[in-house]
């Protein structure tokens, strides 16, 4: 099956665009969508003309849909679990072995990285740690998809998108060790990562709140591109997981995003789990999925351990977001989270370890791409030897050298709050200050950058 | 979402990378400054503020007094008495129901422990990931005669049921009039039996989303009851006080004290009236108003003043931090005549304030100096700068010490 055919064609038959009135920036900005030129019934009309619903025919039976009873949606997959192509009639997937090899070591750079921050929050060495485990593909592989000037939204498990856009390892280390050097000023918990140089919005912890976010991004870019038409057209893309998708802000994101006909490609990561809860307690829906289409949302599902499908839906999805002056596109990728959930969580009190087990063994998508490329003869155990071992010590060294820098100067504290300092935050630093030099032997300040003129005020 | 480490899980599972351990040096990510002699680690197997025997637990003049003479205790810490509480509400009522994220396997913080196989999946079970689903759901069924207790993961996520908790469960029992209250064997149209419960605050390393405080919010909003309990024994009886309430309630539950306050709760069941603050120490140069985490920290503060100043503090835990005991606060500061209110949530339009205004009101010429506060600065809690932000010993003692020294 093509993709072309997995995707659900979710745009209502009876709407039609609209003539462009003003040629100039309509054809590129925008086809309007009228639904509708007067709410009067036709006289012997076969089809509903409410304003709500302006296709939909009269019938005589009365039956109620049975979601239950429609097959679910199907999964698009190019490699199956031992990295061979399903399909051998189709054409190869548009990747070089080299582009494969590089979307390789990024997935192990996050799975090495991932092992050692995790045993570093055991240490007590840093506060708290959330690992990507099994959903490496995901990140990834839809990642390589975009533009490097696309916008991205993330929640929290996509170290991976980062990992491709080429946040390093000493910027990865200075977030979660939160010292000087750190974009966030010691502010954050550790993995909330964030970055403009690489056009990836801080990652905040309450969920679902950046799905809006990315509708709102996208519809600025959308029109940014219209004013400016030398600017290449941008799209927003959002991650979230299939829990975060129960948030008030999932639904109001995506039918925004479909009235305004952003270019926001709208990424669920569906792993199962959310903490403890897993999906069938979550929702009775096919997946979330089945929700894009009720907004009218072009939508597919993707198997998420196969890194060249994500990445092949993703540049579709990418295409479809832009095409005709942009809409929002839904992928579900489906993944099994093989983590806990952080370093919080012991998730064996509420699933068996050895279905984590089976999950581990059976399917992975580092795995299951490195079976691909040693059947390709690109890959074999001596690089993979060689490839763990330079990435560990790279992830080493980054980790000793962030370790060491100094927490960011304590004016951090009260800045950023708003752009200038208010009168009563510099009167608090004030009083602060005075406390602790009255004090000093109550406050260990020698290991933030400056000390205490680290507060700025004298 | 994400959640701050919990001790035992390190100890569990204290895996260690090899070449991690060959570092000379490891930086924890937390430290207490080594010479300090206020801002120590809070010691609750010694404060006074708890009740570390039987008798202590037994002879808390709350209690009922036939209670007094037949209870048992056990030693319980905080998420073990929420538990016990909801124990006994669920076997002694059955229109309690218990919901919320996670809550079926025993909740994130093991508020919810085998409540689900106890009681079956019917009342107490997971619910979506919507705190607006939730709250809204939790006044729904309150409204039609339940008594459903909704648990909020964290204070921090609240904020998705701000519209269901401001506009719709303060406004319920004024907007149904006749209704409100259940009369010639009519259900009430109000939803009193609605307690939504929540962990709050800081624990050292929950920055931006897993430290706040925001009672204040809710106690700008006139319809709700905000509760926050400072101790084991105090979660159980205020908790089941709560269910009982003809109003909604708002439960905060310092997470800080889920483990590390550990108390003898009474085995029976009882209430703590709501809106009744306790004086926990009496004294006569200075009164100190808190409630929740903070009290052992004005505890100490006091402790260490009283033997440097020679003088005698009083301090008072509101309990309840609106409707709150305006009598009590207003009786101790005219006996005083100084006050310090201190509290974790950032001083702007905080409670603080509240209590501030109301002293200055109501006892205005028997103060003798200023009413301090001392509370979070007017900021986020950054990882890092936790503990200079939230109120600690030494900032509760130079506030005690500036007063009586004005």
């Amino acid at each position: 099956m093509s993709l072309r055919d997995v995707v659900r064609r979710a745009t209502p038959r009876g709407l039609r665009p609209r003539k462009p009135t003003s040629p100039c920036t309509a054809q590129r900005f925008s086809p309007q969508w009228q639904r509708w030129s007067s709410i009067s019934q036709r006289p012997g009309s076969d089809h509903v003309h409410f304003p709500g619903a302006v296709n939909s025919k009269f019938t005589t039976t009365l039956d109620y849909e049975r979601p239950s009873e429609k097959p679910a949606m199907p999964t698009y997959r190019y490699m199956d679990q031992d990295g061979a192509i399903v399909d051998k009639n189709r054409e190869p997937i548009d990747i070089s072995d080299e582009e494969a090899i590089k979307m390789y070591k990024d997935m192990l750079t996050v799975s090495i990285m991932d092992l050692i921050m995790f045993d570093a929050q055991r240490q007590g060495r840093l506060s708290f740690y959330m690992v990507s485990a099994g959903e490496e593909g995901i990140a990834v592989g839809s990642a390589a998809a975009l533009n490097p000037s696309d916008v991205i939204f993330a929640q929290y498990r996509e170290t991976g998108v980062f990992q491709q856009r080429g946040f390093s390892l000493d910027e990865f280390m200075s977030q979660l060790f939160a010292n000087c050097k750190d974009y966030g000023q010691g502010r954050n918990m550790p993995v909330h990562y964030g970055s403009r140089k690489h056009n990836i919005h801080t990652i905040s912890s309450p969920l679902a709140t950046q799905i809006p976010h990315a509708a709102g991004a996208a519809y600025a870019l959308k029109l940014q591109a219209a004013q400016n038409p030398n600017e290449e057209p941008r799209i927003v893309a959002c991650y979230f997981g299939e829990g975060a998708a129960s948030e008030g802000d999932f639904h109001a994101a995506l039918n925004i995003a479909a009235t305004r006909n952003c270019p926001v490609v709208f990424i669920c990561r569906n792993n199962g789990y959310a903490i403890s809860t897993p999906t069938l307690e979550q929702y009775r829906g096919d997946g979330i999925a089945s929700r894009g289409v009720g907004y009218g949302i072009e939508t597919i599902r993707v198997d998420g351990n196969d890194i060249f499908a994500v990445h092949e839906v993703t540049k579709e999805a990418r295409r479809r977001a832009l095409d005709g002056g942009g809409k929002p596109i839904l992928i579900e990728a489906m993944s099994y989270r093989v983590s806990h959930h952080s370093t919080s969580d012991d998730s064996f009190a509420y699933r068996a370890k050895v279905e984590v087990e089976d999950w581990k063994r059976r399917d992975n998508p580092i795995t299951r791409l490195r079976k691909h490329l040693e059947s390709k003869g690109a890959w074999n155990e001596d690089k993979e030897k060689e490839a763990r071992s330079s990435i560990r010590k790279d992830v080493l060294a980054a980790f000793n050298r962030a370790e060491k820098e100094k927490r960011p100067a304590l004016r951090n504290m009260m800045e950023g709050v708003y752009a200038e300092l208010t009168e009563e935050q510099e009167a608090q630093i004030r009083q602060l200050r005075d406390i602790i030099e009255r004090y000093p032997d109550e406050y260990d300040v020698s290991e933030f950058e400056g000390g205490l003129d680290g507060l700025g005020v004298k | 979402m994400p959640s701050p480490p919990r001790p035992f899980l390190r100890a569990l599972l204290g895996r260690t990378t090899p070449t991690l351990t060959n570092n000379n040096r490891i930086r924890p990510y937390s430290t207490a400054p080594s010479n300090a002699r206020l801002n120590v680690p809070l010691d609750f197997a010694t404060t006074p503020l708890l009740c570390h025997t039987p008798k202590q637990a037994l002879s808390h003049p709350d209690l009922p007094s036939t209670l007094r003479s037949t209870s048992k205790t056990s030693r319980l810490n905080l998420f073990q008495a929420v538990n016990a509480a909801l124990s006994h509400a669920l076997s002694t009522d059955e229109r309690v129901l218990l919901f919320g994220e996670d809550v079926a396997f025993g909740g994130v913080f093991r508020c919810s422990m085998n409540l689900s196989s106890q009681f079956g999946s019917d009342r107490v079970f997971n619910t979506p990931l919507s705190e607006q689903g939730i709250v809204g759901f939790a006044i729904g069924a309150a409204a039609e005669g339940m008594r459903p207790v909704a648990e909020i993961q964290f204070a921090d996520y609240v904020y998705p049921a701000f519209d269901q908790l401001v506009n719709e469960a303060a406004k319920m029992r004024f907007r149904s009039g006749v209704w409100a209250d259940g009369k010639e064997g009519l259900t009430s149209m109000a939803c009193g039996g609605l307690v939504v419960r929540m962990p709050s605050g800081g624990v050292g390393h929950g920055a931006l989303y897993h430290s706040q405080s925001p009672e204040s919010l809710f106690t700008h909003v006139p319809g709700l009851r905000v509760v926050m309990p400072r101790s084991p024994l105090q979660a159980k009886g205020l908790l089941l006080a709560a269910i009982e309430c003809p109003d909604p309630v708002i439960f905060m539950e310092p997470k800080i004290l889920y483990r590390a306050a550990v108390e003898h709760v009474p085995n029976d069941a009882y209430t703590i009236p709501l809106s009744a603050a306790e004086i926990l120490k009496p004294g006569s140069d200075v009164t100190v108003v808190s409630y929740g985490t903070p009290l052992y920290t004005c505890s100490a503060a006091i402790s260490a003043a009283e033997k440097d100043l020679d003088i005698s503090c009083e301090l008072i835990d509101l309990r309840t931090v609106y409707p709150w005991d305006r009598k009590t606060v207003l009786d101790s500061i005219k006996k005083t005549g100084r006050a310090v209110v201190v509290h974790e949530s950032m001083v702007n339009a905080g409670v603080g304030a509240e209590v501030a205004a109301t002293i200055q009101e109501g006892a205005f010429l028997r103060l003798e100096a200023p009413v301090q506060r001392v509370a979070g600065w007017s900021t986020h809690v950054g990882l890092m700068y936790e503990k200079f932000n939230l109120p600690d010993v030494a900032r509760v003692y130079d506030a005690i010490k500036k007063t009586v020294e004005y």
